[in-house]
């Protein structure tokens, strides 16, 4: 139980600091909806609704990618990830406390965007939407092992995105194929599995970026 | 005793690609599978290797290891970029086109050179010493991972994207055709292993010159 208790308390950790410096998360609600705005000018009046759901992932990852860049910046300022990792939590811990505060400011964010993205192209069904959870998963929980990663090299913010995105490739198919396809069994079973080996392995992992 | 050996059976596989094995009618163009499929495999097995290297650096503090997992990493990527490139090459013969999505392992390497540019980008921005060793091991792991997950990702988006118009699996390879590949194989992965050995030979020499250099100064 201890496990759990570590984890909740850094968890409650980044989101009482953002509940009181309030830098992440609105400039990503921000972001989604700007970006969503800049879609509909993307977008030619023949494109069509797929063309809309398409853009839709776009916009989720790189909202993703603007908030992971961010994860890490007050461990790495204030060098409160050598007490973390001197602390008698177990390292893995700090991966996982990272990845649910990073997966609750995406929800927050979407809950405003997929509102304004049903007010601005077209509706969703719950299989997108079920997609769009999954995929959050995945993208948190990869994203915050990678921003850990790109934190501790000398390029910091600039690797995120390189780092991010070919990893984010199969996650897109599997949104993209969810809120597309007709029958999207297939792509959410997809999502899962992705969500379970890389969550997996990044926990297995999580203790060799953080220490030599 | 490498190079040789890898002189010998390239010389053999060219002179049975072009020699001996029966002209495919339809598509003369299609000789460069001899080097196309063995190209794609050999990456496949550096990563492989540069992957089991990098589990020796994370489960046994093997400082030899880094360096190994490194060499074969930069020997895939290149091996995989010669895969994109005589794949191009291939299309552009056979189909008039420069590219195609709807070719799986094309679009597989296309996500697998990205991934692992970025390995390099990771190591060299970050200070020589076990922390990089870490980083470089831990990110090559994830590319083991990857590849099938990609691969199952690009064969679901075909669904959406653009139904399968071309594929290779063509007639049942006969028996001379399977003996070249398997030559043909055989020579790249010898290939492989001496520039293997080559570039790892050097970068011992380079550490050694270095470790020695330390000492005078």
């Amino acid at each position: 139980m201890n496990y759990f208790n570590d984890v909740a308390t850094l968890a409650r950790k980044d989101l009482l600091l953002e509940l009181r410096a309030r830098d992440t998360l609105p400039a990503m609600l921000l972001f989604v909806v700007a970006a969503l705005v800049v879609f509909h000018f993307a977008l030619p009046a023949e494109a069509g609704d797929l063309a809309g759901l398409g853009l839709l992932w776009v916009a989720i990852i790189f909202t993703a990618l603007l908030g992971l860049s961010r994860a890490w910046v007050a461990e790495r300022e204030q060098g409160v990830l050598d007490g973390l990792v001197l602390s008698p939590a177990d390292r893995s811990a700090i991966w996982v406390g990272k990845a649910i505060s990073s997966l609750a400011f995406l929800v927050l964010a979407e809950a405003i965007a997929l509102p304004a993205f049903w007010i601005f192209f077209t509706g969703l069904d719950a299989a997108t939407i079920a997609g769009v959870l999954l995929a959050d998963i995945g993208l948190c929980s990869v994203g915050a092992f990678v921003a850990a990663m790109s934190t501790a090299t000398r390029a910091r913010e600039l690797l995120l995105p390189v780092l991010f995105l070919p990893l984010a490739i199969p996650l897109v198919v599997g949104g993209v194929g969810s809120s597309v396809v007709d029958d999207p069994a297939r792509y959410l079973a997809f999502l899962g599995l992705y969500d379970c080996l890389f969550a997996t392995i990044c926990w297995a992992s999580f203790e060799y970026v953080v220490t030599e | 005793m490498l190079p040789p050996l890898a002189v010998v059976l390239f010389a053999t596989a060219i002179s049975l690609i072009f020699f001996w094995v029966p002209e495919d009618a339809e598509d003369p163009a299609q000789r460069i599978f001899y080097f196309h499929v063995p190209i794609a495999l050999t990456a496949y097995s550096c990563f492989g290797w540069g992957a089991w290297k990098a589990l020796r650096v994370l489960g046994k503090r093997d400082e030899r290891a880094d360096v190994e997992s490194y060499v074969a990493i930069h020997q895939g990527t290149i091996f995989g970029a010669l895969t994109l490139v005589t794949g191009s090459l291939w299309a552009r013969a056979t189909w008039g086109h420069w590219w195609l999505w709807s070719s799986r392992q094309l679009v597989l390497f296309l996500v697998l050179f990205l991934f692992y540019c970025a390995y390099f980008m990771l190591r060299f921005s970050v200070e020589p010493g076990p922390r990089r060793a870490n980083l470089s091991a831990v990110y090559a792991l994830f590319g083991v991972v990857l590849t099938p997950v990609s691969f199952l990702a690009i064969r679901l988006a075909e669904d959406f994207i653009h139904p399968t118009v071309f594929t290779r699996d063509g007639p049942q390879m006969t028996a001379s055709m399977f003996t070249t590949f398997c030559v043909s194989l055989a020579a790249m992965l010898s290939l492989f292993a001496t520039f293997y050995s080559i570039e790892l030979a050097g970068k011992r020499i380079d550490a050694r010159i270095r470790e020695l250099r330390e000492a005078l100064s």
